[in-house]
């Protein structure tokens, strides 16, 4: 087994809310002890419904966001010990691409500029050796130096996502956080950035957290799928295990919601009861059971662990 | 930024405001060649005269021509008023960055500190500078700049709070890039807009205060003209010559109107509800 990329410790996050002078104080659980392990070369992926942290899990690995707890190795370093100047070192190595390619993009700077910045942030080369891997990186991503001296707001939303791209890969980072790349796109245009970042994986080894909430696409992409509920792993697996397989019940009825484009097949849907409890006051045991179709006694008071089902196939349920 | 271009050149009132503007700055630039007369030169026989061919705007008390002061006088207006407005935007600037993006604490109290400056009367605030560090022209922009900041650092908190949170910025983080970088390489090109608009609103009411100032004795001090000390001096005479008091209150007018339209034209050329108007 190689040597993971990056290891998550039981990573939380909560945010604290107060209302008024003399408020209450909230406190949201939005990410709450996530373990996630990532090796060099694939891509893994984290797929959850809206709010259940699975962007915030994404920033607190490249610490945009300081997490209240837990530990992310790095190549071995933990980075949630790091002071500001080695935290800025490790930054060259892991990058991060937006899902709002309109607000990603600073709209004063030339897209030369948005590109040339990491370079010039890092120290790196002379300012024509800069402008020469401006002009490379760009051609990568499959524009043209032409659009070099233009503004973001010239360009369509698939283009300037190439332009995000470019400008994490510009300093050939080994792990791209990947905060869902494609959702504000036209499915056409999905398909292309996502066969452009299956291309740049090849070609520059990287290692890509692909967050996403919508299954076709992580299936198109991931090597393995971790699934988050309520800001807790709640099943991770191969691809095709995962698939072909599911064990979580809540992993079962999210690939139940697939659309399958096929009229004549029949679809088996899972429909979830209620709506997503809120991480503020997550129901005590385990925090999917007032939605679970085969709830158990146990289920509302114990928290079920992470446990190996199959080789490398992990889920954290009661149910056996 | 093209489109400003466009759309501002088809707003009528911003581009004849703008002319304006630009001829005074010019009358203010070129004084010492279009003005007729030193502005101090003492005409014995033709005191407190009306408009004639050798006096196009009449004389004063002491037959100063009163044309040639108007003209010095926008010197004076126009210098107070641009350079005390870069005294608070360089400020408000600077604190309005500081407290938008670190939030928390250093905004509480930075706010606390712009309320307090608020909470005196524009006028008063200034007087107490002046009177604190003495008259003079250079006093007189500090006051005046002082007692401005606290509208540009609202002005610019409130557009850091709108920025900071776009994925921009956080992507200049992820990059490593240093929290000065981010503030005025980010996030400040960004709040150059309603900066702009302030920024001529500011001006004209700089250019009141120093009036003001000046009126009460406080501010360019005589005989050097300034269109508030000429209006002070032209009160006690104001039967006798009303030419000495309306031609310095016109030019004043005629500033100070132009200067606020500017800013209301702008503002409108730059908000997006008003598109297509």
């Amino acid at each position: 087994m190689t040597k993971p990329l990056l290891e998550i410790k039981s990573l939380t996050k909560h945010f604290v809310s107060k209302k008024g002078f003399f408020g209450q104080e909230k406190v949201v659980r939005a990410v709450d002890g996530v373990d996630l392990t990532i090796y060099p070369g694939e891509t893994v992926s984290i797929v959850g419904e809206s709010g259940c942290g699975k962007s915030t899990t994404g920033r607190c690995i490249l610490r945009l966001i300081e997490p209240t707890a837990g530990e992310v190795f790095f190549e071995g370093r933990d980075i949630c010990k790091l002071s500001p100047a080695d935290l800025r070192g490790v930054r060259r190595d892991m990058q991060l691409v937006f899902q709002d390619p309109f607000a990603s993009l600073n709209p004063r700077k030339t897209v030369g500029r948005i590109l040339e910045d990491p370079l010039i942030v890092h120290g790196i080369g002379t300012a024509q050796e800069r402008q020469k891997r401006v002009e490379e990186i760009i051609e990568i991503v499959g524009l043209s130096k032409q659009h070099l001296s233009r503004f973001p707001h010239e360009f369509s939303g698939g283009q300037r996502q190439r332009i995000g791209i470019a400008r994490a890969l510009i300093l050939r980072p080994k792990l791209i956080v990947a905060d869902e790349p494609v959702s504000a796109l036209d499915v056409s245009i999905q398909a292309q950035i996502l066969n452009l970042m299956q291309d740049l994986q090849k070609e520059f080894q990287l290692t890509y957290l692909f967050i996403s909430h919508d299954l076709s696409v992580v299936r198109h992409i991931s090597d393995r799928v971790a699934v988050m509920y309520l800001g807790r792993v709640v099943e991770v697996a191969d691809k095709e295990s995962l698939y072909r397989n599911p064990t979580h019940p809540y992993t079962q009825a999210l690939l139940s919601a697939v659309p399958v484009p096929d009229p004549k097949r029949e679809l088996q849907r899972i429909i979830l009861e209620g709506d997503l409890p809120s991480p503020s006051n997550p129901p005590a045991g385990c925090t999917f059971h007032p939605r679970c179709r085969s709830c158990m006694d146990v289920c509302r008071s114990e928290i079920p662990l992470l446990r190996q089902k199959e080789e490398g196939h992990w889920v954290s349920c009661h149910l056996e | 930024m093209r489109t400003f271009r466009r759309r501002f050149f088809e707003n009528k009132t911003a581009v004849v405001c703008l002319i304006v503007l630009l001829l005074l700055a010019l009358a203010a630039a070129f004084a010492p060649v279009l003005s007729p007369y030193d502005p101090t030169q003492m005409f014995q026989d033709h005191r407190m005269e009306g408009s004639s061919g050798e006096f196009i705007l009449g004389t004063d008390q002491f037959g100063r021509d009163i044309m040639s002061r108007i003209i010095y006088g926008a010197r004076v207006s126009l210098m107070v008023g641009i350079s005390s407005v870069l005294v608070s935007v360089a400020f408000g600037t600077l604190f309005g960055l500081i407290a938008g993006y670190f939030g928390r604490w250093i905004d509480g109290l930075v706010m606390r500190v712009m309320d307090v400056l608020f909470a005196f009367p524009e006028i008063l605030l200034a007087l107490a500078i002046v009177a604190a560090l003495g008259p003079g022209a250079f006093n007189t922009i500090l006051a005046i700049g002082i007692v401005n900041i606290p509208i540009f650092t609202r002005t610019v908190r409130g557009a850091v709070l709108s920025i900071k949170n776009q994925e921009y910025v956080e992507s200049a983080r992820a990059i490593g890039a240093s929290t000065p970088r981010i503030l005025f390489l980010e996030i400040f090109p960004n709040v150059t807009a309603p900066l702009l608009v302030q920024a001529s609103l500011a001006i004209s009411g700089a250019i009141l205060t120093e009036s003001a100032l000046s009126f009460l004795g406080l501010g360019i001090q005589p005989p050097d003209p300034s269109w508030g000390g000429m209006i002070s001096e032209a009160r006690r005479y104001m039967e006798l010559a009303p030419g000495m008091i309306i031609w310095p209150c016109v030019a004043m007018t005629i500033t100070i109107l132009s200067c606020n339209m500017f800013g209301d034209a702008v503002r409108d050329i730059l908000d997006p509800r008003h598109r297509g108007k």
